[in-house]
């Protein structure tokens, strides 16, 4: 019973980091409409300048603002030095971009940092909470998780449907020419949605950070369980990410605590393709009608 | 949301019905029926690599062995991209199937290598139907993802069973033995280098035939060709799973050359490596499946050689291929999009054109495209602002009368 729900918890604090991916990659798919490998990377990048700042003698809290920033900056980077220039070709151009940039990112963490993996600090006590006399597996640092990827999903969701400029993203998503005609800049809004998907990022790597191996190639795991989440959750909908992230999260929790932690991986891929014989909407997706 | 329209810049290079028979018109008549056509080739292939074989080292016919494998599993995925529109992360993973199958085989068994190499392709094609049914239900971009995920199974669960696939210190096999007195290097690349040479016949042959067509019909518009008759999902999931048996193929082979297969042997970063080598040699042409092996072969060997020559740390030296080949990535997508092979036949385009005397024949499907991926481009201002200076350009009088 102590181990089932110790997985639980577990698998609940991990699943809200697989949400936060989820999110960003949610965020450049509504956006753009295509699927950006190089989501991880970027927020390893983010949480390696956090690290940075960390060493420097600089406090956490300084240093957290500072990758969401740098996030923000990278994204919108991204966005406009090599998306923008593929645009309006084939689609699969800036996903086979977004898979180089991974690698180049990586590439370039390993030879700043080094190939070993280190420690990061949490943002709170990773001691287990105390309920009655037992202690379980879920500590402030897990409370935190929960709380700042709940934030992030409603922040995201307020954003889309109470505000102009939230508006204005998703007509530039739904219909770029209409929203062209009407005065949006469209391009802008596409850079804003990049801009925001790696700050989400930034956030997912340094929540990630704590209870990863951090080291370049940390957030490659965390990416393809936030790629299943995001499947899971149809890749449109941030409530639909939140909950796959959730499911996905629990899924291989409880792999790797019944099982072994090398079939996490084979888990998370069974998950994946069940979902998508079951309903290749995703759970929350509904099926698209589309015009001939 | 619009779709973008396609003939799509990946798909420009892959081989067009017409493309071979204008450009070697006057050099050498090649048989107009596909089938004789590639067998043609293929023996001029064969004389080729068997003078090539002859005059290199030892050393030198194990890379050119190596070559052949990659050739193969790029091959596949080459078919796969450039002619299906879809994207594979998990080639290098389908290749670590088809090496420890064979690997497996030869362990256990007694088996002809024929036979065995069959086995390991066809294990892995099953693998491609599995993974592919489920994906094939997503977008094209979409197979990425469950691939990825596929890339970073395979390492970690013949982790998980050392008992069968031997943990970190793989499975050691021996090589094919030579008859008679012929050099073991030499005969193994012979292996590879003839079994490369069957799939790039059999490769050309499918993407002529009927299934060919279907898979570019699905990677232009695949409403367009389920209304014309195509079953979407048969042929993407067709399409995935030859390539992933190519895959298979190319990573028994190489173990073949390797004699052992490990755990580390197939890294997420190989499944990378294949798709920067696919899109280095062009995406849908067999051709530019061996200019992107040759890259896969020589570039990690040229980096290590430059980190030393440059005294780079031995972080930097471990990074170096991998980011080359990100980078390498990013910079053909933007500037080259149809690699190497498309860059040349280009090229050969204006020579010919050139030496003629005549401006290179216009490719009215081409030149539509263009124009009306210039006329609806999504999010570009820039578009509308170029379509009004090409209205202006053709009517002077009509603007001049406006303003």
């Amino acid at each position: 019973m102590g181990l089932f729900l110790n997985t639980v918890l577990n698998g609940v604090s991990e699943g809200m980091v697989f949400a936060a991916i989820a999110l960003g990659l949610v965020l450049v798919n509504r956006a753009t409409g295509i699927v950006n490998f190089s989501q991880g990377a970027m927020g390893m990048m983010t949480t390696f300048v956090a690290y940075s700042l960390l060493s420097g003698g600089i406090g956490y809290w300084p240093a957290f603002v500072v990758a969401l920033a740098a996030g923000f900056f990278l994204g919108a980077a991204v966005e406009l030095i090599f998306i923008r220039p593929l645009q309006g070709k084939s689609p699969l151009n800036p996903v086979i971009v977004t898979i180089g940039l991974l690698v180049v990112l990586e590439g370039i963490a390993g030879s700043i940092w080094g190939v070993t993996s280190r420690g990061f600090p949490p943002a709170f006590s990773q001691r287990g909470l105390r309920i009655g006399s037992t202690r379980v597996a879920f500590s402030t640092f897990d409370l935190f998780i929960v709380a700042a990827v709940i934030v992030l999903m409603a922040v995201m969701i307020a954003v889309f449907r109470w505000t102009d400029v939230g508006l204005r993203m998703r007509g530039a998503a739904f219909s770029p020419e209409v929203a062209r005609l009407l005065g949006v800049r469209v391009g802008r809004m596409f850079t804003l949605g990049w801009a925001l998907a790696a700050t989400a990022g930034a956030l997912a790597g340094l929540l990630a950070a704590p209870i990863s191996s951090f080291g370049p190639y940390y957030m490659d795991l965390n990416l393809v369980y936030g790629f299943t989440a995001a499947v899971l959750g149809g890749l449109l909908s941030p409530v639909g990410a939140l909950v796959g992230g959730l499911v996905t999260g629990l899924c291989i929790s409880l792999v790797g605590g019944y099982l072994g932690g090398n079939l996490e991986p084979l888990g998370a891929l069974a998950l994946l393709l069940a979902v998508l014989m079951a309903r290749p909407q995703g759970l929350f997706g509904s099926a698209k009608a589309r015009r001939i | 949301m619009t779709r973008a329209p396609s003939p799509v810049p990946v798909a420009e290079s892959a081989i067009r019905p017409d493309g071979d028979r204008r450009d070697g018109g006057h050099l050498l008549r090649l048989p107009e029926q596909p089938l004789l056509r590639h067998l043609v080739l293929m023996v001029f292939g064969a004389g080729l690599l068997y003078l090539l074989t002859q005059s290199l080292s030892a050393y030198n016919n194990f890379q050119v062995g190596e070559i052949g494998a990659f050739a193969i599993a790029l091959a596949g995925l080459s078919v796969l991209t450039g002619q299906n529109g879809q994207i594979s992360l998990g080639h290098g993973a389908l290749m670590a199937i088809g090496a420890y199958t064979v690997a497996l085989l030869m362990v256990h068994t007694h088996l002809n290598l024929v036979v065995e190499l069959a086995i390991a392709t066809l294990v892995t094609t099953a693998v491609g139907v599995v993974v592919g049914v489920p994906a094939a239900r997503l977008g094209g971009a979409y197979l990425a993802g469950v691939t990825l995920l596929l890339a970073l199974t395979v390492p970690l669960l013949a982790a998980q069973y050392g008992s069968i696939f031997g943990g970190e210190q793989g499975l050691t096999t021996t090589p094919p033995s030579a008859p008679g007195t012929i050099n073991p290097e030499r005969w193994l690349a012979w292996i590879q280098l003839a079994a490369a040479l069957v799939v790039m016949v059999l490769l050309g042959n499918l993407v002529r035939s009927r299934f060919g067509r279907a898979f570019r019909a699905v990677r232009d518009d695949d409403v367009a060709a389920s209304l014309a008759g195509i079953h979407v999902t048969r042929t993407k999931v067709l399409a995935f799973s030859v390539s992933a048996g190519c895959a298979g193929l190319g990573g028994a082979l190489l173990v073949l050359s390797t004699g052992v297969v490990n755990t580390g042997e197939f890294p997420l970063t190989l499944s990378i490596e294949l798709l920067a080598g696919m899109v280095i040699g062009g995406a849908g042409t067999l051709v530019g499946a061996w200019w992107g092996a040759i890259a896969l072969v020589y570039v990690p060997q040229w980096s290590t050689s430059l980190s030393s020559r440059l005294s780079l740390g031995t972080t930097v030296a471990a990074y170096l291929a991998d980011a080359l080949f990100g980078a390498a990535l990013i910079v053909v997508i933007l500037a080259a999009p149809s690699g190497i092979q498309g860059s040349l036949r280009r090229l050969a385009h204006g020579i010919a054109a050139a030496t003629t005397g005549r401006a290179s024949p216009p490719n009215p499907p081409a030149a539509l495209a263009r124009l009306l991926r210039s006329a609806d481009v999504p999010g570009g201002t820039r578009s509308s602002s170029d379509a009004s200076t090409r209205s202006r350009d053709r009517s002077p009088d009509q603007v001049a009368t406006k303003e």
